[in-house]
Formats: structure tokens, sequence, C-alpha cells
């Protein structure tokens, strides 16, 4: 059997109109679960601009150019439109934008882009902008109709009044005219003493679809006709098939077909559990000659063997070898080594390809570089760019998984999808075997950390080497791994920082927080270590070395306020803390630990406050550094990808990668430091500082510190 | 063929064998290399009736002490599970009747026949399932303990839910949950030999005087 | 031939027996609220209410469904139902929210067996469902929310 030729019902492009950018209007179709949700929005809706669009319903809604997974820019993007138009929170809604990396480009990485925890950062002036562009549209529209002067127009909470006439009017009355009208050069924007939706705690957008059920993400879409693609991946990075015998596959009722693409071999059948039995029943041989036969172990040896090789120096103040032979030192040392670890999102990777009547194809799917994953598929599919459209998805979940360059999932779905010969829809799925075998981890790194303490007491020197793969790929300096230690924010006047490229098959890829997951543990748990090594308080200790910080301190200072820190802790419990700036968001926690049923610890509460300049939306950012806490947390007490002897991968599904459940989940505390400083990212920064909490907490509670990760396994050796 | 989960009053325990041993190990003595049992005629040759006991129940040991009995045996209120014997994931705990908590009881996962699962995991090849799937009393249980002390408590009406030494055998020969450990499913390594076998040791154990291991 | 009913309407199925109810829902019936996680009873995104008790349907052959009652997160009501899903929304439980049909149909089940449920209740029913955005301190809060509305 082979697959169908069965072209879809699909209704080709028409163009949009005149007034916005060059935005492609998708037609309406019957239910985005059959269609998947166009990107744009609702083509009725009346374009002020890219960014901003208003229906005869008086409806507002804002297109974002970042995906929403979980972070918030639906709500975050919205609130900046809504303030600067006076609009009510009500009428506010938000979708997706288009893929087009000029128009919806990061303006922190110069092409479309969602990562970083730039969202907001990025698109704050852009969004108040296109929001106050669009008000002076509709007043200026109103103005015309009313013949009255624009000055005298009031607008609030999404109503138009001018208070001589008494005449009134909502937006969807203006909303076609004034998308006719030029936009103004330079919109003026408030003062932010004058906000009345930044900084307050609106609902979010998404909530309502995302508890009833019909939120539709990728994974939902489901045209007639439909095509359901899983690949057999080797056990092994950087193995290929040698040769593979599709015999049985073939036999299972649902299969439509079978083939060899680059990254595996595929199978095609009618409904997701016929391609699953199909994958189950291929018999394939893999060619391991370029594989890595290393276990995790192996490497981990590999690696500490660099520490005494010459690195790549990303740091050098002072003399730290000179520091080192000065006479009366105490010293401290220290090796900690990472494992690799999954970003196991809870939707695993997927794709949907649909053909249009005029050859062109759409694409659903939730990628964070949506542009590139266009360029990729219209390379593979053999199209022109134009003729490959990208509309994101709302996607489950991310954490840095589905930011990728080069789109190397895009490669394997497309190449899923080429090969098929696309005349059916496609769904390419990813089961999550898949996603823990899949790769682009965080990459495993070894830190060997030196600190001096002189006489007095004082940190006088630090040396910190750091072996593990550059993320960037880079074969010089990677700052992505020496981030937050390269910049040590504590006052130490010798200072040395190296690090080492390690190449390996296994792609490495950002992990919420990036290089932090790792720096931020390595530095705060050794400079709590010295603290303890000289009898000083870790908050009292920290807060000296601070004092050209004062954004660190201000929220290890809140932290330990909110903690009452130095009361009495309860009998079995230990305390710790740790601060981490991120993306230029600091973040300090305290937490309280005990010895849990595991022998692990149980993390019983968190403190944490955080600054991130303005506080767009209060509500987001707690929820961002409760969700941080819970990812980073899960992390270092459970999780591990490891490579068994021969370089198998060991883990496979939530069983044995662990996800932190609600019964691990510690009570979590969030405050705010209020700020004028231009507003920064909260997805990644609540990640950081809780694993060094927990191992300081630990560490003081039992005497053992935290040399490897994850600690259950150190706790059950 | 069907069955419905309206048994909702029965319930669950044992689950997957892992390939990655997160936890360690509970100390058991464990004949792990043994798949069969010796026949209990084969005892006739221990002259000594208390010592060929003690013998006949150290065979039987093979079974009981085995991860597929010890799993839904622990010392806590949360089962294990695997060849490993670590604590059940997802975390699922005791309840009324063993049977789990409400929200979350046996059934929420378990049936009433090991289910097949297909094209997941290498190490997750079927959920395993009984009519009667539930946890032993805390009084039964046998996690952490040596054979000997194992033995004295089956022997224990107050710690073995209050059989005779009949209805012991009995039990041990035909129980339908016990006779599971036999085919656990696919993915997980059954006890050794038969349920008449098993039943058979059990049964010679008592008639000549269910003397138990020293340890 | 397989027949159940799903969200109170009479279905039948006579496809693969062996297909888990999951992917019937999901590719037959097209009710894709219910999702797919882990496919092995792990991760609690696939809930559903069989005959009134949650269920994963990832690990639930459709052969065993076959004269069953169904309830999905499209079909689930009541005032369980809907006091859990006004609670969510008042503390705007969700983030990626993809995981979230799982936690309300784990919800709801708890909350009919156990109208005022403790923390440790609430760990008990609750621990089977993942969170990868670890919304865990908020859904623990709604839980209680959700009580506390339908009081009196």
């Amino acid at each position: 059997m082979t697959i169908q030729d069965i072209s879809t019902t699909r209704r080709g492009f028409i163009a949009g109109s005149g007034l916005i950018i060059g935005v492609a209007i998708a037609p309406k179709f019957a239910s985005a679960a059959a269609t998947g949700v166009q990107a744009g929005g609702d083509p009725a809706l009346k374009p002020m601009n890219a960014f901003v669009k208003i229906g005869t319903d008086d409806t507002v809604t804002v297109l974002s150019k970042h995906i929403e997974f979980g972070q918030g820019p639906f709500t975050g993007l919205a609130t900046l439109v809504a303030e600067e138009l006076d609009a009510d929170w009500s009428q506010m809604r938000a979708v997706h934008s288009p893929t087009d990396n000029k128009v919806y480009a990061n303006l922190s990485f110069g092409l479309q882009g969602t990562g970083g925890s730039s969202s907001i950062a990025n698109a704050y002036e852009q969004m108040r902008k296109a929001g106050a562009t669009a008000r002076a549209m509709l007043v200026a529209a109103a103005a015309d109709e009313w013949k009255v002067p624009g000055s005298e127009i009031a607008v609030e909470k999404g109503r138009i009044r001018h208070a001589a006439s008494g005449k009134e009017s909502g937006f969807g009355a203006f909303a076609e005219k004034a998308a006719l009208r030029a936009p103004p050069a330079e919109p003026k924007l408030k003062d932010p003493k004058v906000f009345t939706l930044i900084g307050t705690d609106l609902p979010k957008l998404d909530t309502h679809g995302k508890t009833n059920g019909t939120a539709i993400f990728t994974l939902d879409i489901t045209p007639d006709n439909l095509l359901i693609a899983v690949v057999a991946h080797p056990e092994h990075f950087g193995a290929a098939v040698k040769s593979f015998d599709a015999t049985e596959a073939r036999k299972v009722q649902g299969v439509v077909d079978v083939k060899q693409v680059p990254s595996g071999v595929a199978v095609y059948a009618d409904n997701t559990f016929a391609a699953l039995k199909g994958r189950d029943a291929l018999s394939i041989e893999w060619d391991l000659s370029k594989a890595e036969t290393r276990s995790s172990e192996e490497l981990a040896a590999d690696y500490v063997k660099q520490f005494r090789e010459p690195g790549l120096e990303a740091t050098n103040k002072g003399n730290v070898d000179d520091a080192f032979k000065a006479p009366g030192l105490q010293t401290v040392e220290a090796e900690i080594v990472f494992p690799f670890l999954a970003h196991a999102p809870m939707e695993p990777l997927d794709a949907v390809f649909i053909k249009a009547a005029d050859g062109s194809v759409d694409i659903y799917n939730g990628a964070q570089f949506p542009a590139m994953d266009q360029q990729v598929a219209a390379k593979i599919l053999g199209l022109e760019e134009s003729k490959v459209r990208v509309n994101t998805q709302l996607a489950g979940g991310s954490f840095g998984r589905k930011a990728q360059f080069g789109s190397p999932y895009m490669q394997e779905a497309a190449a899923v999808y080429a090969a098929s010969g696309g005349n059916r829809p496609l769904k390419h799925m990813w089961t999550r075997e898949d996603d823990i075998r899949g790769g682009f981890y965080r990459p495993m790194y070894a830190h060997r950390m030196r600190g001096a303490i002189n006489a007095d007491g004082q940190i006088t020197a630090w040396e910190q080497v750091i072996v593990g793969q550059s993320i960037m790929g880079k074969a010089d300096l990677d700052p992505t791994s020496v981030e937050g230690a390269s910049n040590l924010p504590y006052a130490v006047p010798n200072l040395k920082v190296t690090s080492h490229n390690v190449n390996l098959v296994v792609p490495p890829l950002w992990w919420r927080s990036v290089g932090h997951t790792h720096t931020g543990f390595a530095v705060e748990t050794f400079v709590d270590e010295l603290f303890q090594k000289i009898g000083r308080d870790p908050v009292e200790g920290r807060l000296a070395l601070l004092k050209e910080e004062p954004r660190h301190a201000g929220v290890l200072r809140k932290a330990a306020e909110m903690a009452d820190w130095g009361s009495k802790v309860p009998e079995g419990r230990s305390r710790g803390v740790a601060v981490v700036e991120s993306f230029n968001t600091y973040v300090g926690q305290v937490v309280e630990v005990s010895i849990g049923p595991e022998g692990a610890p149980r993390v019983h509460k968190v403190w944490c406050a955080v600054d991130c300049g303005v506080a767009v939306n209060p509500n987001v950012i707690k929820a961002q550094m409760e969700g941080g806490i819970g990812y980073g947390l899960g992390a270092v007490l459970f999780d591990a990808v490891t490579l068994g002897k021969g370089g198998r991968i060991v883990q496979s599904n939530f069983h044995d990668y662990r996800s932190i459940r609600i019964n691990e989940m510690p009570d979590v505390a969030v405050e705010i430091i209020k700020s004028s400083e231009k507003p920064s990212g909260v997805g990644e920064p609540g990640v950081p500082p809780v694993g060094p909490a927990v191992a300081n907490a630990w560490r003081r509670l039992t005497g053992a510190p935290v040399r490897q990760l994850p600690i259950v396994n150190i706790v059950s050796a | 063929m069907k069955f419905k989960l309206a048994f909702t009053g029965v319930a669950a325990a044992c689950l997957f064998m892992t390939a990655g041993t997160v936890f360690s190990p509970i100390s058991v003595a464990q004949d792990a290399g043994s798949k069969s049992l010796r026949p209990a005629s084969s005892f006739q040759s221990i002259a000594n009736q208390e010592q060929r006991s003690a013998a006949l129940f150290q065979e039987a040991g093979k079974v009981i002490q085995h991860p597929r009995c010890i799993n839904c045996h622990p010392a806590t209120d949360r089962p294990l599970q695997g060849a490993s014997m670590h604590p059940h994931q997802p975390p699922v705990f005791r309840g009324d009747g063993g049977m789990g908590l409400p929200g979350m009881q046996c059934t929420t996962c378990h049936s009433a026949e090991n289910t097949p699962v297909v094209g997941q995991a290498d190490t997750i090849k079927s959920i395993p399932g009984n009519p009667a799937w539930h946890l032993a009393p805390i009084e039964m249980a046998w996690a952490g303990k040596t054979l000997g002390q194992i033995c004295q408590q089956i022997k224990d009406p107050a710690r073995n839910g209050g059989m005779t030494m009949d209805k012991l055998v009995e039990h041990m020969a035909h129980d339908e949950l016990v006779g599971w450990g036999w085919e656990p499913g696919a993915g997980r390594e059954p006890v050794p030999g038969t349920q008449a076998e098993f039943g058979e040791l059990i049964k010679a154990w008592v008639d000549t005087g269910a003397a138990c291991p020293a340890s | 031939m397989v027949t159940f009913t799903l969200n109170g309407q009479e279905r039948t199925f006579d496809g693969d027996a062996d297909t888990p109810l999951l992917w019937v829902i999901r590719d037959f019936e097209k009710l894709t609220g219910t999702k797919y996680g882990c496919g092995v009873a792990q991760c609690g995104a696939c809930t559903v209410h069989l005959d009134g008790m949650p269920r994963r349907s990832c690990v639930t052959p459709i052969s065993m469904v076959d004269g069953s009652e169904v309830i999905t997160i499209e079909g689930i009501s009541g005032k369980e139902a809907d006091a859990v899903k006004t609670a969510w929304a008042g503390l705007d439980v969700p983030q990626c929210g993809y995981c979230q049909s799982g936690q309300v149909m784990s919800a709801v089940a708890l909350l009919q067996m156990v109208p005022k449920p403790t923390d440790a209740d609430i760990d008990g029913a609750m621990a089977g469902n993942i969170c990868r955005c670890a919304t865990y301190h908020r859904i623990r809060a709604a839980i209680h929310n959700a009580a506390n509305s339908m009081e009196g």
C-alpha cells in the first residue's frame, strides 16, 4: 500500500486588505481543531497596524510576535497595547502573528523569535506604540465623523467620548474608518505614572480555553484524511540506519507506508496507534561507527581530565596564581559534575502540514524561530519561501526545546512530509521517548572551583574552570558556558574563570536559564561553602560582597526578610539561600529543607524576591517564579539523561526521567521589588537560585556538599 | 473481550520494570539466577523433619521474596515497583483496603488484566493487572524483612489475615492474585516455577510442622 | 465492535481492539481536549472519567470500554466541575495549559469523592498529574477554593 492521492479541500489564500504590512489573511474554517489556528486572527478584523486589529464587535486583537507556551506574552503584550489604547481589559484578545522575520522581529535578535526571556523587554515600547497608534487612528476617525477637534476627544476603558457634544462610541464603530487612516509618525506614549493596566494583576487571556479543553495545540489539529507519521530513532547519538525490515510493520492495520528518512525510519498510518504499533514492529540495524559509545561516567572522567589543561580565558582579574601563593590562607576546592537534562515539555515536538490547492503548504507548529522553520521547510519541500506559511500554535511548554537555530526538528518533520509525497495532510509527532532520547539537552558540565580566604576571613581569590559543550557551537569562548561565573557579582579581588569546549555528537541546546543552570549552582554553592568555612552567615556574607550590586543585594535582603532569616527553624529542617541574576532579572530565594521519605531533600517552602524592572503583570511574574522554582527544583532533585555502557541512552519516559509532582512542590511566596528600571524577562530567572539554595540547606543539614546532580542519585547511591 | 472497571473496590500496586535503577534495591536474600523451583518431593532426602520444613520454606522464599511479591507487600504505605523495587512511580498510597486513595486508586491505571503498552518505553511493555489488584495489608509487610521473619509472620494469624494453615495453603496454591506472579505481563520477570509447585512446597512445609529458616 | 457512551452519546468503534481509548477519543472522535503526554500512565494528561472514576485513557484498550460510560473534559459537568473551572480561572492556574484538562478531570474526581480535601488528599489524588510548568502551587490553592465555593 502507498500513500493515497487525495488532495485536501483547503482553499487557497487571499490577499490581506491594504493597510497592514503584507500580512496574508487566511479564510475562516469550520473548526480550529479540524484545521489548525490560522496565524494573524480572523480576517474580518480591521487592522490598525501589524500588531493591532479591531473588530466591529469592539474586540481588540493583539498579534503576538512571540509564541505563547505559558510564559504569558499573549497577556503581557496585550496589556501594553491596551494601556496605550485605553481599552477595557474585557475587550482584549490575542493571537499569534504570522511569520515574518522583518515585521515581527524580536528587536533583541533581529529576527522573529522567542527566547532569552526577552518578550516583554524587547516589545515594551513597540507594543505601547502599536496601541498608541491605534488609539490616535480611532480618535481621528471619530473626530472626522463627529466633526469635532480630535484634541477634545477622550478615550477611556474602550469608550471614545466627546464631552461637549455628548457623543460616545465603542471602538468597533470606527474600526473600518480608522484602519484607512495613515498612522501617526510618532505617537505620544503615556507617562508611566498614569498607567492604569500596566502593573496590575489582569486575568490572563488564555486561561479559559486552557481550562475547558478548547485550546488548540499542534497535536490537536486533526483535518480529514490526516496521515500520522512517527520516526524510529536510534538509541545512540550519532547512529544511522544501516538496514531495516518493514515487513511486519506493513502488516499492521492502518499502516500506510514506511520510508527511510535522514533521521531514521518513518512510519505513516491512518491513526496514531497504528503508527506507533507499526514503528514497534520495525526491525532496524543501526550503524554505530560514528556514534558516541562512551557512557556518561566515562564522559565525566574525560571532562575532569581537562581541568589541568589551559583553557579559554573568560575573566582574569587581579592575579589569581599569586593570590593563592600568599601565606596564611585557607583554601577550599570543589569539583561538581552536571548531567545532561532534557526539557521534556508536556507537548512533545510535532508539526502539521496541509497542502493548499495552489501547491503552497501551511505548516502548523509551535516553534520559537518560525521563520527559520519556514526557510528550512521550503528548502526541503522544494518550494519558494512565500509558498510555505508557518502558523504558530499554542505550544505545550518548551523551556528552550523549541528554540533551535537551523530548525533540526523541522528538518526531520519536513523530510517526513516530503517523503510522503505530500498528497495528504500530515501530522508528524514525537512520543515522550523520542523527546527524552532526542538530544538537544542542557549539556553535561564539569566545574572545578578553588577559593582562597585570608587570615582576616576575606575571600581573596576565586578560580573556576568549566568544561562542557558550547551551546553556540563555538570553537572559541562561548559566553553561555561561563555567564554567571565570568561576571561573578561578588567583590573578589583576584578572579579567574576559564572554560574548555567539548565536542560531542550529542546535540546541545539552551535549557531554561541556559548557562545559569550550572554556573548559578556552582557559584552559589561554592560561595556558601566559603562562608561556612569562615563561620560567616550566608546572607550577611553575600551582602558584604554585593556593595556594588544593589539589585542583587535588594532581592537577597527582601527574600531574607520574607523568610525572617535568622529566626528559629523547625527541628529537622535547615535553610539555604541563593541569589542569581539572569537575563537582567535578579532573583533571591530562601528555601527550607528537611530529609524526605526517599532520603532526598524535601523542600517545604521557598521565599522568592524578584527584581525585573517595571512589573507589567505581577500575576504573570509570580506565576513564572513559582513555575521556575518547580522546574529547577525537579531537575536538581531528580533528573539526568545518562548514557549507559556503550553509549545507549538510559532514560525514556517520565518513570525514569522524573518530573516534579504536586506532592514534591514546596509552598512558594513571591514578592516583586518595586522598580522603574526597564522591564526585563521572567520566564527563566526563577530557575537558577533554587538548586543551589536547596544544596546549601542540604549541606548545612547533613554535612554533605552536593558535588553531583541529581541529588536523588547521591542519597540513594 | 470485555471487562468493566466497575470493580472500583479492587486495586493496584506493582508496576513497571525499569532499566534505570534510580533507587537502591532493598536488600533481600534472593536467588536471582533461579527460574525454577525444586519439587517438594526432592526434599525427602533431608531426614530431620524440622530441617526439611525449613528447607522447603527456604525454597518457597524464591517466590515470596521475588520483587513480584515484595513490591505489593511494602513496609510503608507506598508500593514498590520493578526489579529494583524502587518506590512506585507515580506516587500512589495504600488507602482503604489497599486500593489507593480517592482520585488515585489502583484502577486509575491498572485493570483486570495485564495491559500491553505498544510503541512507548522499552522498559514499560505492559501495565500489570488483575481483578483483585491491591496492596497487601500493612501487617503483612514483607519488604525489608528476612525470610525467617516473613515465615514467622505468615504463620501468625494476627499477621496473615487470620488464615488457618489450611487456608494459607489454599491461598498460596490457588489465589488468583498470588497467581499473577507467574503471569506478570510483558517486560516483567515471572516468579520461579509454577503456582502448583509453589503450593506443594507450602503444603509440604505445613505438613512438616511449618518450621522457619533461622534468618 | 465496541459500543460505549462518550459524553452522553452512544458511539461505536470497530478498529483495532487494542487501540487505547486516548487515540479513539482524539483521532476518531476528534475530541482533542484529552491530551497525550507519556502513553504509559505516568503523566495524567489523558485522564478521563470511566464509569464515574478517573482513568488514564492511554493505558485503557478500547476493548475494555465496551458498555462503559466515558466523560472527557469536553463533557464534564456538575457542581464540582463548575467549581473547579471557576477556581482555575480565578487563580489563572494554567501556564502552557497542555496538562490542564487532565488536572481538571482529576480535581473534579477528587471533589466528587472528598468534598473538602486536605493538602494530603490533594497530594494523593493529584500526584499522578504532571505539570512541567509546575503550576502545582496554584492547583492546590484552586482545589481548596473550589471546595470552599461548594459549601452551603
